[in-house]
């Protein structure tokens, strides 16, 4: 019994939690692999394009809401996601037209688009917060919980309460069904392939006749989709607030160099280890120990390694050892 | 200097000369005070981008850790914590935390295979639990000491001034350790590494109450120059201000920020000096050939990795500096305030502004930025009373007018793309 | 990559990892050429009195290249004589100053490389010529970008040429020793069906053996109707299988004629070929 209530604890603090989490960290770190895959720099403006994405689907919620459209159990923001998608979409459409063209007809020094990213990144900052402001923004609705902890106890008898949240549920479901379209999408669809193959030798794939202007379009769309899923999952399993979005940046570029950068597999498998790792080292095992340890090798504190003021020095430190290790990343990043 | 270079140092003490006239002295000098701190940062910053290419996107970090220096040096020490042995017991956990850091490096080196990652697991979690059971009691003594004004273990009680270059330190210590392991990689991975160094200083400072207070911030921090209040009571100083027919309050808030611009003109000018001397030494030749072509001068000798690691210490020292110089005119360490836009992005707007490379191209962009940083939200605040004056009440006039302080974001990004665009190599070309 | 020319390129020697990939392109992106126009008459390709360079000094002085139908033409000549340069003119990848190209009628002096290959003109770099970690079907299949039919017949093809490439198939390309990697660039090149294929320097960096074998394979390919035109560096082997022979000199032409023939030159011999 003991031992079930240890699993049960355990999958309550730490397994969901992490594994939502992970989940929105592999959806953002898979937007800014495949920037950097075909476009070869790093997008700092990422974490604000999730930000600007959420806030189109909360603006889109807001109206459906207003007009009383509702999606039942399931929250109204997922009615209003491909709407928010299509607004990010055109969005980065419209700075790649307008920013990030120039500097590619040029052949500009990657490290070049870096800095050109920061621009962006000011201006999109600035703009999500002129649209929405800067305060929290809580925007689920529908049924809060999928399993309730308090009907948990009630059926199986056990001391521990399982909770599960059902925008957590709803990360986890719609990350896979992502993620899969987009292995799909990568591997099966001609499209997909002449990104790879783009990612892989830019010249040769000119040679070839692949438009590197649709390339580049089909990966800002998908990675604008990606942000604003990504945005939007991890404001309805937390909140929106457009700073903390800007802070989600390091996470996720953890999540992805230590996944390798530029392969997508690497970007999933970092998402999910920085996630782990954060909440594995910032729980407070206290709970978890006393079930499985005896009395007498029982912790008296909380049994916490970090104070969650520092999981950021969480994904940090993991990021050191694998490329201390593995300086390439996990799984050695090179091409989409 | 060409005419051109003068004319747009002109221009800029103009724009700061001109918010004196129609504005007042008092914010045209906070501008001046900030404008030469900022100045000093992009100094920093160009040091390691313009000099070496190097990528730091941590400079909020260094400014930061820059920040304690004046709390750890100048405030006076907190005798309870130390004779109670709180704080000797913190030092002694924090010791020891070194020194399992350090046998960890060591046995990396000395060992292979299975038994390096056995030996290293042992020592990391072994030393990591006994570093807190001695580091852990000591934390909670100190900060149990009175909370709502101390709870930290002071400072030295020195003279702020020191302050400064101890703050340079710190942060040339925290390049140092960064440095090794970014720089010393395979491939160079100093921007994600800066990207969370910064973070994790922010982290601790916020988090640590022992060491600076955290978030309950540390004021009223010793200042190297007189008080105004001081000064208000000196009843020579109100006759000299009589004398220029300025009442007594004002002469001293204005005299108080001429001082503080004088020691900050003073460290600056050394900093150029020093910095062009470097530029047109052996060393910074040496610098540039490195790098405009790595291969050949790695080819010639010259060991690339710990030139690159010298001036990336170097230029995160400037920052720490001015970190330090921020704590100082603000008489007070709040770590709430550290902010990436604010204090890393920012900066880089600065040295690309202004250009890359060369030094007095950083000092005009951090005056230039730092002078529109401040402008841009009250001309968003005139342009949204513009734009709204002609609209009824309602909701979307006041969103319009709530939002006229983002304008500030946006202008500096927008700044950066111009400039980028339409003058890549800055408004001082490198060369 | 110094940005002196080009402030854009320039990256201040940063080579950061984390933030940026090396390797981007250096081919300009394709931009609206001009058209083809009808030119009747003639050699299968004629590349005329070619004259151009990269900047402002010309590499190639009045260079002709003509390749009949089902023909090998091999360019040769000592180093920095122009060859690559001269076969990247063709392909419309060097501005020219003067001169004309010509293939199957249709004078296509004005289009981009994009618009040739969709011409029937199929190229085969000399490095960085297959994409490495993509499976060798996908290769093919991105050879076969442009075309909208089906094009499992074409695969089969060249299948049929490079039999180890149909073993290998689903093995990503880069993991490909280096002749099997010439195998699938010339195979990508193939799946347009070109008209002329065109290879910079195929054995380069290849065994005497591998060597051989893809000069066979090119005799083969060239029996199917395509004209070839490459340029190489083991004069000897490629002037044997070489309908027509062209040895270059500081971007000029210097002798042509038959491979046979050429080889028999004893001047060419005792130059080009060392005795």
């Amino acid at each position: 019994m003991d031992l079930l209530n240890a699993i049960v604890a355990l999958l309550n603090f730490v397994v969901i939690p992490a594994t939502s989490y992970g989940a929105q960290l592999a959806l953002g770190a898979l937007g800014v692999t495949l920037i950097y895959g075909i476009l070869r720099f790093s997008n700092f403006a990422h974490g604000d394009t999730m930000a600007f994405g959420t806030a189109m689907v909360i603006l889109v919620t807001w109206a459906m809401q207003a007009m009383g459209i509702h999606l039942g159990p399931l929250p109204t923001a997922l009615l209003a996601l491909p709407f928010g998608i299509a607004l990010t979409a055109a969005l980065v459409l419209g700075t790649d037209r307008a920013v990030y063209r120039f500097y590619r007809r040029q052949k500009a020094a990657p490290v070049i688009l870096v800095i050109v990213s920061m621009g962006v990144m000011f201006i999109m900052n600035g703009v999500t917060r002129f649209i929405i402001g800067v305060d929290e923004i809580r925007f689920d609705d529908g049924a809060r919980f999928l399993i309730n902890a308090g009907d948990f106890k009630a059926a199986t008898g056990l001391a521990e309460g399982l909770a599960f949240r059902s925008t957590q549920a709803l990360t986890i479901v719609t990350a896979v069904i992502v993620v899969a379209a987009l292995f799909w999408f990568l591997n099966k669809t001609r499209t997909g392939k002449s990104m790879r193959a783009y990612s892989d030798n830019e010249d040769l794939a000119l040679l070839s006749g692949i438009n590197p202007e649709r390339v580049v379009a089909v990966t800002w769309i998908i990675a604008a989709g990606l942000a604003t899923i990504a945005g939007t999952l991890y404001g309805l399993d937390k909140s929106f607030k457009a700073f903390n979005y800007f802070q989600l940046l390091l996470p996720i570029f953890a999540s992805a160099i230590v996944g390798g950068l530029g392969s997508p597999l690497g970007a999933i498998a970092g998402g999910f280890l920085i996630a782990f790792s954060e909440v594995g080292f910032t729980y407070a095992w206290k709970k978890v120990a006393t079930y499985v340890l005896p009395e007498s090798l029982a912790p008296d504190g909380l049994a916490q390694l970090l104070s969650t003021d520092y999981k950021f020095a969480v994904s940090f430190a993991i990021l050191i050892v694998v490329l201390l290790f593995k300086p390439t990343g996990l799984f050695k990043g090179k091409s989409v | 200097m060409n005419p051109r270079n003068i004319l747009l140092f002109a221009f800029v003490a103009a724009l700061i000369v001109i918010e004196g006239m129609t504005a007042s002295w008092n914010t045209a000098l906070g501008i001046l005070n900030m404008g030469l701190i900022s100045a000093i940062l992009a100094l920093g910053v160009n040091m390691q981008w313009g000099y070496a290419g190097l990528f730091n996107v941590g400079v909020v970090g260094f400014v930061a850790l820059g920040g304690l220096a004046p709390v750890l040096v100048a405030t006076p020490p907190v005798t309870e914590v130390w004779t109670g042995g709180g704080a000797y017991r913190l030092i002694l956990g924090l010791l020891f935390g070194v020194a399992v850091i350090a046998l960890a490096i060591a046995l990396n080196k000395r060992l292979a295979g299975r038994n390096r990652a056995v030996a290293l697991l042992v020592v990391l979690i072994g030393g990591f639990f006994l570093f807190r059971a001695v580091f852990d009691p000591a934390v909670e003594v100190v900060e149990a000491f009175k909370p709502a004004t101390y709870s930290n273990i002071g400072g030295l009680g020195l003279p702020v001034l020191l302050a400064w270059p101890v703050g340079g330190i710190l942060a040339a210590g925290a390049a140092w350790v960064i440095g090794k392991t970014a720089l010393g990689l395979r491939s160079d991975y100093l921007a994600i590494a800066t990207l969370g160094i910064g973070e994790i200083i922010i982290a601790v400072m916020k988090n640590e109450d022992w060491l600076a207070r955290g978030v309950k911030n540390v004021i009223s921090i010793p200042r190297p120059v007189p008080y105004e209040v001081d000064l208000q009571a000196d009843p020579g100083f109100v006759e000299w201000a009589a004398g220029f027919g300025v009442d007594p309050v004002t002469a001293s808030t204005i005299v108080v920020k001429l001082l503080y611009a004088g020691l900050f003109t003073v460290v600056l000018l050394a900093l150029i000096w020093a910095s062009q001397m470097a530029l047109n030494s052996p060393w910074g030749r040496m610098m540039r050939a490195i790098r405009d072509n790595e291969t050949a001068a790695e080819a010639m000798g010259k060991d690339v990795t710990r030139r690159h690691l010298q001036v990336f210490i170097l230029g995160s020292a400037v920052c720490g500096l001015a970190g330090a110089m921020i704590v100082t005119l603000d008489s007070q360490l709040t770590p709430g305030t550290y902010n990436p836009l604010r204090f890393t992005f920012l900066v880089w707007v600065m040295v690309i502004v202004g250009g890359s490379g060369n030094n007095w191209g950083a000092v005009l962009g951090g005056f230039l930025i730092w002078y529109l940083w401040i402008k841009v939200e009250p001309w968003g605040n005139q342009l949204m009373d513009l734009i709204t004056s002609g609209m009824a009440e309602g909701a979307l006039k006041s969103h319009l007018k709530d939002s006229a302080a983002h304008m500030r974001l946006l202008t500096m990004g927008l700044v950066l793309l111009l400039v980028l665009r339409f003058s890549p190599r800055g408004l001082i070309p490198e060369r | 990559m110094s940005g002196k020319d080009n402030p854009y390129k320039d990256d201040r020697g940063n080579k950061d990892r984390s933030i940026t990939r090396p390797g981007g392109g250096e081919m300009d992106f394709p931009k609206k050429g001009g058209s083809a126009k009808p030119a009747p008459g003639g050699p299968f390709l004629a590349a005329e009195n070619m004259t151009g360079g990269y900047g402002a000094a010309d590499i190639l002085h009045d260079c002709t290249l003509t390749v009949d139908k089902g023909q090998i033409a091999v360019i040769v000549g000592p180093n920095g004589a122009g060859k690559s340069t001269a076969m990247k003119a063709v392909f419309g990848m060097l501005a020219l100053r003067g001169g004309h190209v010509k293939l199957d009628g249709e004078d296509i002096t004005a289009l981009s490389p994009q618009d040739r290959v969709a011409k029937g003109m199929g190229f085969v770099p000399q490095t960085n010529n297959v994409f490495p970690s993509m499976t060798v079907e996908e290769n093919l299949e991105m050879g076969a970008f442009l075309r909208h039919d089906d094009f499992a017949r074409t695969m089969d093809q060249v299948y049929d040429l490079f039999p180890i490439l149909k073993d290998k198939r689903r093995q990503a390309a880069g993991e490909l020793s280096g002749g099997q990697r010439q195998q699938v660039a010339v195979g990508r090149a193939l799946m347009t069906q070109p008209k002329l294929l065109m290879l910079d320097e195929p054995t380069a960096g290849v065994s005497p053996i591998v060597m051989d074998e893809l000069f066979d394979r090119i005799i083969e390919v060239a029996r199917t109707g395509i004209s070839i035109l490459m340029v190489e560096q083991n004069a000897r082997q490629a002037l044997e299988i070489a309908d027509r022979g062209y040895v270059l000199v500081q971007g000029a032409n210097r002798y042509t004629d038959t491979g046979q023939a050429l080889l028999a030159d004893p001047e060419v011999r005792r130059t080009f070929l060392g005795g």
